[in-house]
């Protein structure tokens, strides 16, 4: 009961948000599912990414650290809103991108005096899940800051390179062949507009990072580490190519 | 909710690795590679069954043919219906090993190569997909499949 009330006050009307514009040929993601995957994304009381959401809440609001604040005492509610729409964003500290999940865990050393959270551990995928749920239905908007430029060149230029055994890049099957079929399972266009999202393969909420690494692994490449620069560097470059497209955070997908 | 394509993407990385074994030695000749990989004739039987299983051959990621029991087949290339009518068995033989030698833009990975690839998985390092053995077994089959 009560986590139904919560989640009934963190979901807002999805209704008219997810479409980009009948002009628009860029796709999401949710585009290519059945209408049972799609219906569950829609319907917040069966969208199981809900449930980082309402833990995400709750560790928003959980004093931690040796400050003793939460999140919360620095950052009333609605000042998450359109944030993770446009990050990565630009570290002046390390004067390079940072992503929303590696931007939690810096407040949480510096802010908080609490130590970093694993990634793709379930605190901060549900941190980061209640944080970029405050964005759905609004687009992306990439940070314009001019020094991410060489950032997201990289992340393009990776996009575009061949790896692994079987000497694919990313824009081989999300540009040259999205739509098409692999082994029968559409090939989408890799826009990051639902995550972190929930897999109903992973049968559990995962980010962006770990979408990718299952692509490389795929090709038989290594996958860059959780949190490398190059992942950050690629985040950049798909959150430019899906600008203006509607954030559905928490996306599910098959 | 049944995923009915359980891990696509994963069951490729988990595949059978074929051995590690020095790459042998190949001709082209003429869009051709004439001679056996292996010095021996390869299996049709053997042939068909690496072409459909996802892992080995990995074929019908990309291909469709002549495969009922397969449900999962791509359509990012031509089906296989009828390619050993449309290509000699040296040319079936040198698209297998290496695509790139008929069509330097193709997607088509090539089956036989280990060097000028980047970021290989550890699991695959210095491997070839397939063994010279199981390439002739593939050409093999394919040159069965005729037009009608
Ligand atoms: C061989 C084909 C192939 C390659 C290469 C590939 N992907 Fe994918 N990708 C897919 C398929 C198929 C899916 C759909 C998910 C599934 O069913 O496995 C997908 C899904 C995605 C998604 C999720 C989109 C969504 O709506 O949630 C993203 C993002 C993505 N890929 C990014 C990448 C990046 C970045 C690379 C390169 C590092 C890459 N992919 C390489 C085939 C590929
Ligand atoms: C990642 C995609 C991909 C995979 C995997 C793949 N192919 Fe292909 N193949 C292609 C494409 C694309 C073409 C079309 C011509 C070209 O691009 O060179 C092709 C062409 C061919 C042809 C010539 C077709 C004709 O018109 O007669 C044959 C034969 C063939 N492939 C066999 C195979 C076999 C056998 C395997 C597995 C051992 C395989 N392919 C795996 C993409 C693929």
């Amino acid at each position: 009961m009560k986590r139904a009330l919560v989640i009934a006050a963190l979901g807002f009307s999805l209704a008219a948000g997810l479409a980009v514009a009948a002009s628009d040929p860029r796709r999401s993601g949710f585009d290519f599912m059945s209408r049972e995957t799609q219906a569950m994304q829609k319907d917040d009381f069966s969208n199981p990414g809900m449930l980082w959401v309402q833990d995400g809440a709750d560790l928003f609001k959980a004093r931690t650290g040796t400050s003793g604040k939460a999140c919360a005492d620095c950052h009333a509610e609605p000042s998450m809103k359109g944030v993770a729409a446009r990050y990565p964003a630009f570290n002046a500290k390390t004067s390079r991108p940072i992503d929303l999940q590696g931007r939690i865990n810096q407040c949480r050393l510096d802010r908080q005096g609490a130590p970093e959270l694993p990634l793709e551990g379930h605190d901060l995928l549900a941190l980061t899940a209640y944080v970029a749920q405050q964005s759905r239905g609004l687009p992306v908007s990439p940070a314009t800051d001019p020094r991410l430029e060489p950032f997201r060149r990289q992340g393009e230029a990776l996009y575009k390179k061949k790896l692994g055994q079987l000497n694919f890049s990313c824009a081989d099957c999300h540009d040259a062949n999205a739509g098409r079929r692999l082994a029968g399972a559409p090939i989408p266009e890799a826009h990051p507009t639902g995550y972190p999202l929930y897999r109903l393969e992973w049968q559990a909420l995962g980010s962006l990072q770990k979408r990718m690494r299952g692509c490389m692994s795929g090709v038989r490449a290594e996958p860059y580490g959780y949190g490398a620069p190059e992942f950050v560097a690629i985040e950049l470059y798909l959150m430019s190519r899906a600008s203006g497209m509607p954030m559905e955070t928490p996306g599910v997908r098959p | 909710m049944v995923r009915p394509l359980l891990g696509l993407l994963s069951l490729l990385a988990f595949a059978n690795h074929a051995r590690a074994e020095p790459l042998r030695p190949y001709r082209i000749v003429k869009g051709e590679i004439p001679a056996s990989l292996s010095g021996k004739p390869g299996d049709a039987a053997k042939g068909r069954a690496i072409v459909v299983d996802r892992q080995t051959g990995l074929c019908l990621l990309c291909h469709s043919g002549p495969f009922p029991e397969a449900r999962q087949q791509g359509d990012l290339a031509p089906s296989l219906a009828g390619a050993g009518s449309r290509s000699s068995v040296g040319r079936l033989r040198l698209k297998i090993v290496d695509s790139r030698a008929l069509n330097p833009a193709t997607i088509m990975p090539s089956y036989y190569r280990t060097q000028g690839l980047a970021q290989v998985a550890k699991a695959w390092e210095g491997k070839p997909v397939l063994t010279a053995q199981q390439i002739e077994d593939v050409v093999a089959f394919l040159a069965t499949l005729k037009t009608p």
